[in-house]
C-alpha cells in the first residue's frame, strides 16, 4: 500500500496536465455543443423546410451513429480526404457536435415550452424578432433547459475518457500510467474514478449555480437549501423532463 | 484493386459479414445489458425509498458515483479485476449496472407520478403493503417508465462499442481488426456508422410513436 501511495505521488504532477487536457475538451467540446444545438435547435423549429430540413437530418445523424465511431471516424478516415486534425481538435469536435445535436433537441423542447403568450406579447409590443427571443423567450428556455444540459454535461466528460484511444493524455492516460506503475488496478482506477467524480461534481456545482442565477433574473429566484446546492442530481422539473428526446 | 478511389466497393463487401457478425453481439450486448438495467434499476428504485437514511445514503453514493464516472473506465476496471470472467459477461454486467443508476431515476419519477388517491385507496381498501405495489402501483408506474427504457435501450447501443476496450469483438472492433489486416479504415469504419444509424434511427422512431401514445 505505501508502494502504491509512493507512485501516486510521483505520478501527481503529470495528473495536472492530465487534468487539464481532460477539462479542454470537456469545456471546449461543451462550448462547441452549445453553438451547435443553438444554431440546429432554432434551425429546426423555422418554418423554411430549407433550413429545417438540414438541421432535422443533422441532428438525427450524430444521435444515431454512436460517439465512438463519430471519434475514430474522425480521427482515421477524415485525414484520408486531406483534414488532418489534432488529436484534441478530433476529441473537442466529435464531443462538439456529437453532444450538440442532444442538447439541439434539449434547447428546442425548452423553446416550445415557453409559452404562447409570451411570443404574443412581445409581439404585441412590437419588439423585433432578434429581440423578442434574446431578451424575452431564450433567457425564459434557458432557465429550462439548463437541468438537462447539465446532464449532457457529465455525458460529455464521461465520453472524453475515449481521447485516451487516440492518443491523448487524458485523465483516463494518467489512470493507465498509475496501473502500469502499480500494478495494483483497484488502487489505481479507484483513485482514477474517484479524479473524474470530483471533476464531475464541481461542474454540477456549476451548473446548480448558473440554474439558480438564471431563475433569479426571471424574478423567481429562490433561497436554495444547501442540499440543492451541493445536491448531485439537478432537480429536473417534471414539465422539462416529459419534452420529446429529453432523456438521454 | 484500384487505389486512387477513396472508396472501395469490393473492400465494403468484403466487411460486411464481419460487421454483421459484431451488430449481432452488439444487439445481444444491448438486449442482455437493457434487462439486467431494468430489473436492477427497479430495485435500487424501490430500495432509495427505505425508511432510514442508512440505507438511503450509502445506495445514493453508490448509485451516483457510478453514474457520473466513465463507462469506460469502468468497463476496463471491472475487466483487470476479474481475469477469469469472459470480456462479454464482464461487458454485459457493467453496461446494465452502469445503466440501472440511469433507470433507477426513471423508475423513481414513474412511482412518483402515480397519483396519491392510488395510495389512499389501497389503504382504503386495506390491501396489504405488497399487494398495493404489485397490483397497483407498479403497474401504473412501469407504463410511465416505458418511453424513458425505450430512449435508454437506443443510447446503451450506441454505447457498445466502448465494449472494444475489454476485446469483445461487437461491430467497431470488427472493422478496427478488418482495417488493421487490410490497411482500409474507410470503408469499415463508414459502414459502422451506416449501420447503427440504420438500426438506431428506426428504434428510435418507434420509442417516439410509444412516447406519444402513452404520454
Amino acid at each position: 500500500m505505501s508502494d502504491d501511495l509512493q507512485a501516486l505521488i510521483d505520478s501527481l504532477p503529470n495528473l495536472g496536465s492530465a487534468v487539464v487536457v481532460t477539462l479542454e475538451m470537456t469545456i471546449g467540446g461543451a462550448a462547441l455543443a452549445m453553438l451547435v444545438a443553438l444554431v440546429l435547435g432554432f434551425g429546426s423549429r423555422t418554418r423554411s423546410l430549407w433550413v429545417r430540413g438540414p438541421s432535422r437530418v443533422v441532428i438525427e445523424f450524430f444521435r444515431g451513429t454512436s460517439l465512438v465511431v463519430q471519434i475514430f471516424w474522425l480521427f482515421y478516415v477524415l485525414p484520408v480526404f486531406g483534414f488532418k486534425m489534432e488529436a484534441l481538435a478530433v476529441a473537442i469536435v466529435a464531443l462538439g457536435l456529437n453532444y450538440g445535436a442532444y442538447a439541439a433537441e434539449v434547447v428546442r423542447g425548452s423553446i416550445e415550452s415557453v409559452p404562447t403568450g409570451q411570443w404574443e406579447a412581445a409581439t404585441a409590443l412590437n419588439i423585433g424578432t432578434f429581440h423578442k427571443v434574446r431578451r424575452v423567450i431564450f433567457p425564459q428556455a434557458w432557465a429550462l433547459m439548463i437541468p438537462q444540459l447539465a446532464n449532457l454535461l457529465i455525458q460529455l466528460l464521461k465520453g472524453s475518457a475515449l481521447a485516451f484511444y487516440i492518443t491523448l493524455h487524458d485523465v483516463y492516460w494518467w489512470i493507465d500510467e498509475l496501473q502500469r506503475d502499480t500494478r495494483d488496478t483497484f488502487f489505481s482506477y479507484g483513485v482514477g474514478l474517484v479524479i473524474y467524480f470530483v471533476i464531475a461534481y464541481i461542474l454540477t456545482w456549476g451548473m446548480n449555480w448558473a440554474e439558480e442565477r438564471a431563475k433569479r433574473r426571471l424574478g423567481r429566484g429562490t433561497r436554495p437549501r444547501l442540499r440543492d446546492v451541493f445536491g448531485l442530481k439537478p432537480g429536473v422539473p417534471t414539465e422539462i423532463a416529459r419534452v420529446k428526446g429529453g432523456v438521454a | 484493386m484500384n487505389d486512387d478511389a477513396i472508396w472501395n466497393w469490393d473492400t465494403a463487401w468484403d466487411v460486411l459479414p464481419a460487421l454483421l457478425r459484431g451488430l449481432v453481439v452488439t444487439i445481444e450486448a444491448t438486449v442482455v445489458g437493457m434487462v439486467i438495467a431494468s430489473i436492477l434499476g427497479l430495485l435500487i428504485a424501490l430500495a432509495m425509498r427505505a425508511p432510514t437514511r442508512w440505507v438511503r445514503a450509502p445506495l445514493r453514493f453508490v448509485v451516483d458515483f457510478i453514474r457520473m464516472t466513465p463507462l469506460l473506465v469502468q468497463l476496463v476496471f471491472v475487466w483487470l479485476l476479474l481475469v477469469d470472467v469472459p470480456p462479454l459477461v464482464i461487458g454485459f454486467g457493467v453496461l446494465g449496472v452502469h445503466y440501472a443508476t440511469y433507470m433507477s431515476e426513471v423508475y423513481r419519477a414513474g412511482i412518483e407520478a402515480v397519483p396519491r388517491g392510488q395510495w389512499e385507496a389501497a389503504t382504503a381498501l386495506n390491501l396489504p403493503k405488497g399487494r398495493t405495489w404489485r397490483a397497483v402501483i407498479l403497474p401504473q408506474a412501469i407504463r410511465n417508465t416505458l418511453p424513458g427504457l425505450g430512449n435508454y435501450a437506443v443510447s446503451m447501443f450506441k454505447e457498445t462499442p466502448y465494449l472494444f476496450a475489454i476485446t469483445v469483438v461487437e461491430m467497431y472492433q470488427a472493422a478496427q481488426q478488418y482495417g488493421a489486416l487490410n490497411f482500409s479504415y474507410i470503408e469499415p469504419l463508414t459502414l459502422v456508422g451506416v449501420l447503427f444509424l440504420l438500426v438506431s434511427y428506426p428504434t428510435s422512431l418507434l420509442v417516439r410513436r410509444m412516447e406519444a401514445r402513452l404520454a
